[in-house]
């Protein structure tokens, strides 16, 4: 018999999210970058176009962050600089973005001031060129403050920030308003939460085009597989019009990846499970890979190898499969 | 095309004995339409009805078992495109691919690395499924050498990888009983490909340059009378291939088209290994039902069969693990005490932490269906009265001298009730697991 090709006609696409601004749309970054935009499952070339590839963000902190060893060894020369560190990321490294954690808020931790703060971003902003994603240190009081701080200083540089949440999306949400940002609207493995939150920030006027989903994914071992299940739900539901699950998601990889125990425990502690190094990276590497089969769009990362293997998978996906 | 619901129900007895699981007929008969029954569950369906049936109730992709013994594996027999809208079944095997270049003593070290892929993590174990040997050298006498020293120096599965079948045929001579797969037919052999599979019972991977070529070579060879297939349609880029595995299963499933309706086999290409990996990943996220590696490290293995678990559990059902007290190190009277939920994220996440503490210690863990902490109190699964219980039940009392044990941070709201029902002096530990190394060293350093 002969094959008939099946192709699932898709009502909607997903939203497409601009991030950064150059010096003619008042800000100062060297390019944009446009995430979203597929109109299929994720690269169904052969029934929908696939616009923007997705896209790595590579994380920076301002504080040395406790990460392992394998994890810092690539940037010692510049962890105490974030500016001097977000330039390797792009330089060297071959980021999309940089995502900046501003770590060292935590009234528990480092406890810098709004003003550090932003200083902080500003330095990262003069560094690189490409767009920035800022989000707070988790903390609701201190990242109200200097959420808001940042978002005025960097007012026109149109960041991508975070994190709005379901009880804690009002100061945020007005602040990306204000100062013409976008907004990561954070759920908690939940899409009812996840659409719920797009609702409210979208009732506040902020355009759904500003708005990009994380959906709280668990690492590669660590409940990857729900995180999984959610992002197909919601891009099946967006492709068939569904407004309100039709944005962008981003997924922090890398930090969860490098939690878990896999990812880091030395071979001499568990020699069946080889050798640390290539597992570490794999372990953050397959955790992107298998989201991306899933409806990722922006990948939050840690490791340059993990990196630079799956921007080599997201080549390779990106190749048409049209018939 | 597939019989409708209603088509099958005029062929089914109309009992409503319920002896095959389903209520009555008419919803017994829907699911068979839907693929998710089958025919041999109802004790009273006259033969003719079944020969009727039989061709359109089939499930959409048929199951295929690669090997013999308590090492053989089934393949395909998956009823959903989506893990969400029910489940994926039969987890993806992974074989190894060797090649007869090989001499004697690199053979044998390879297939001592490949037999020792074999994982423990989170009480879980995970191993490979086969070793494929390939035909690369010129002389055919080598391919015969190679299986037999394979077949000899492993328990796993084999995949038997030559064009010409009399290569196939002479090495097959002496381990046909472990129901290699054969690999593969195309269409300039397949007619002694399958009479060779035929005769051996083994079963056969189908090559054809596209899905064009493919399913007109599955239909010859069905009408041949044999059905012990696995298909691959000769994509070897990953962009491809996926494209090709989603339209095998979507249409096997929705259309019922039966040229297609056999497990896929993918074979990676990328030559850096970490490449591969992900190639594979992509493979056994998108329908292959076996996957064909050449890195055997098991640093590579370990993330992507760990992948392939997380893929096919059954969402449906939450992880557990027993409800009871876990030792962690060398435990004694002095040893700290923990509780949290029988969920199997959480409580592996808490045993992880507590290992790191490098504190031998007791976790308890409470069993609530399996749900995490918070959703567990919500629930009423994780209150003080069943931590009392569970704590009772293990003997804790006596377990050790100091009465004191650790609650998660997010349920502290419990430490008053447990304190009153147990005399225990309760700690509130971190709200994450990820805190607990920390929280170790201000408050159990002594």
């Amino acid at each position: 018999m002969a094959v008939q090709i099946l192709r699932d006609s898709s009502r909607a696409a997903v939203q497409k999210v601009v991030l950064g601004a150059t010096k003619d749309q008042g800000g100062t970054r060297s390019h944009t970058i446009v995430v979203g935009g597929d109109a299929a499952l994720p690269f169904h070339h052969f029934e929908g176009e696939i616009v923007n590839r997705p896209v790595i963000g590579m994380e920076v902190q301002d504080i040395v962050p406790d990460w392992p060893e394998a994890l810092k060894n690539p940037f010692a020369d510049v962890i105490n600089e974030p500016g001097r560190w977000a330039q390797k990321c792009v330089d060297e490294y071959g980021a999309d973005l940089i995502y900046l954690k501003l770590d060292g808020a935590d009234p528990e931790g480092a406890n810098h001031s709004v003003d550090q703060c932003v200083a902080t971003v500003k330095e990262v902003l003069q560094a690189v060129g490409v767009p920035l994603v800022v989000v707070g240190c988790g903390d609701v009081e201190k990242d109200h403050e200097v959420l808001e701080a940042v978002a005025e200083a960097a007012a026109g540089e149109n960041l991508l920030l975070g994190n709005a949440e379901q009880e804690n999306y009002k100061s945020l949400t007005a602040a990306c308003m204000v100062h013409k940002h976008n907004i990561i609207a954070r759920s908690p493995l939940d899409i009812n939460i996840c659409k719920q939150l797009n609702i409210l920030i979208n009732e506040m006027n902020l355009p759904l085009d500003h708005i990009v989903i994380d959906p709280s994914i668990g690492g590669l071992g660590y409940g990857i597989e729900y995180a999984f299940s959610i992002m197909e739900r919601m891009r099946l539901g967006a492709l068939q019009g569904d407004k309100m699950l039709s944005m962008p998601v981003i997924c922090t990889i890398g930090s969860e990846a490098w939690r878990s125990k896999e990812a880091t425990a030395p071979v001499s502690e568990y020699p069946g499970w080889g050798k640390e190094t290539d597992r570490g990276i794999l372990w953050e590497a397959v955790t992107a890979a298998a989201l991306l089969q899933a409806g990722a769009h922006i990948l939050l990362m840690r490791h340059p190898e993990a990196v630079a293997r799956v921007k080599e998978n997201i080549n390779q996906l990106m190749v048409s499969n049209a018939y | 095309m597939p019989l409708t619901g209603l088509e099958i129900y005029k062929q089914l007895p109309k009992k409503n004995c319920g002896e095959c699981g389903t209520p009555t007929c008419l919803a017994f008969a829907m699911n068979l339409a839907s693929g998710k029954a089958s025919l041999d569950s109802c004790p009273y369906v006259s033969d003719a009805a079944r020969e009727a049936l039989d061709a359109a109730a089939a499930p959409p992709i048929a199951k295929v078992v690669l090997g013999a013994g308590p090492a053989a594996v089934e393949m395909g027999d998956e009823t959903e495109l989506f893990r969400h809208d029910k489940r994926f079944y039969h987890e993806t095997a992974i074989a190894i691919q060797v090649s007869d270049n090989l001499s004697s003593e690199e053979l044998k070290a390879k297939v001592e690395a490949i037999n020792d892929l074999n994982f423990d993590r989170v009480g879980q174990h995970y191993t490979v499924q086969a070793i494929a040997i390939r035909h690369d050298a010129d002389d055919p006498a080598a391919f015969k050498a190679a299986v037999a020293s394979v077949a000899a120096a492993t328990q796993l599965n084999l995949i038997l990888m030559a064009d010409d079948p009399d290569v196939l045929k002479e090495a097959l001579a002496g381990i046909a009983d472990r129901k290699p797969l054969l690999y593969a037919a195309t269409g300039a052999n397949y007619e002694a490909m399958t009479n060779l599979a035929k005769e051996n019972n083994c079963p056969l991977a189908v090559y054809g340059n596209g899905l064009e070529e493919l399913a007109q070579l599955v239909d010859k060879i069905v009408a041949l009378g044999y059905k012990q297939l696995v298909l691959d349609p000769g994509a070897r880029e990953t962009s491809r291939a996926i494209a090709d595995f989603t339209q095998i299963r979507r249409l096997a499933i929705k259309k019922r088209f039966r040229s297609f309706g056999y497990p896929i086999i993918a074979l990676t290409t990328a030559a850096n290994p970490l490449d591969e990996i992900l190639q594979a990943v992509n493979y056994v996220t998108k329908y292959a039902s076996l996957v064909v590696l050449r890195t055997c490290a098991k640093e590579h293995l370990l993330p992507l069969l760990s992948w392939r678990q997380n893929l096919y559990t059954d969402p449906q059902v939450p992880i557990r693990v027993e409800e009871k007290l876990n030792e962690i190190g060398e435990v004694n009277e002095n040893s700290p005490v923990y509780v949290t939920t029988n969920f199997s994220l959480t409580y592996y996440s808490v045993e992880g932490e507590i290992e790191s503490t490098k504190i031998p210690s007791y976790l308890l863990s409470v069993d609530t269906d399996g749900l995490s902490v918070l959703t567990a109190y919500a629930d009423g699964k994780f209150e003080a009265e069943k931590i009392a219980a569970v704590m009772k039940k293990v003997d804790l009392d006596n377990k050790v001298k100091r009465h004191r044990i650790i609650i998660p941070g997010s349920v502290a709201v419990l430490k008053g009730k447990l304190e009153d029902l147990t005399g225990w002096e309760v700690i509130v530990g971190p709200r994450e697991a990820s805190g607990i190394v920390a929280f170790a060293r201000a408050n159990l350093a002594s």
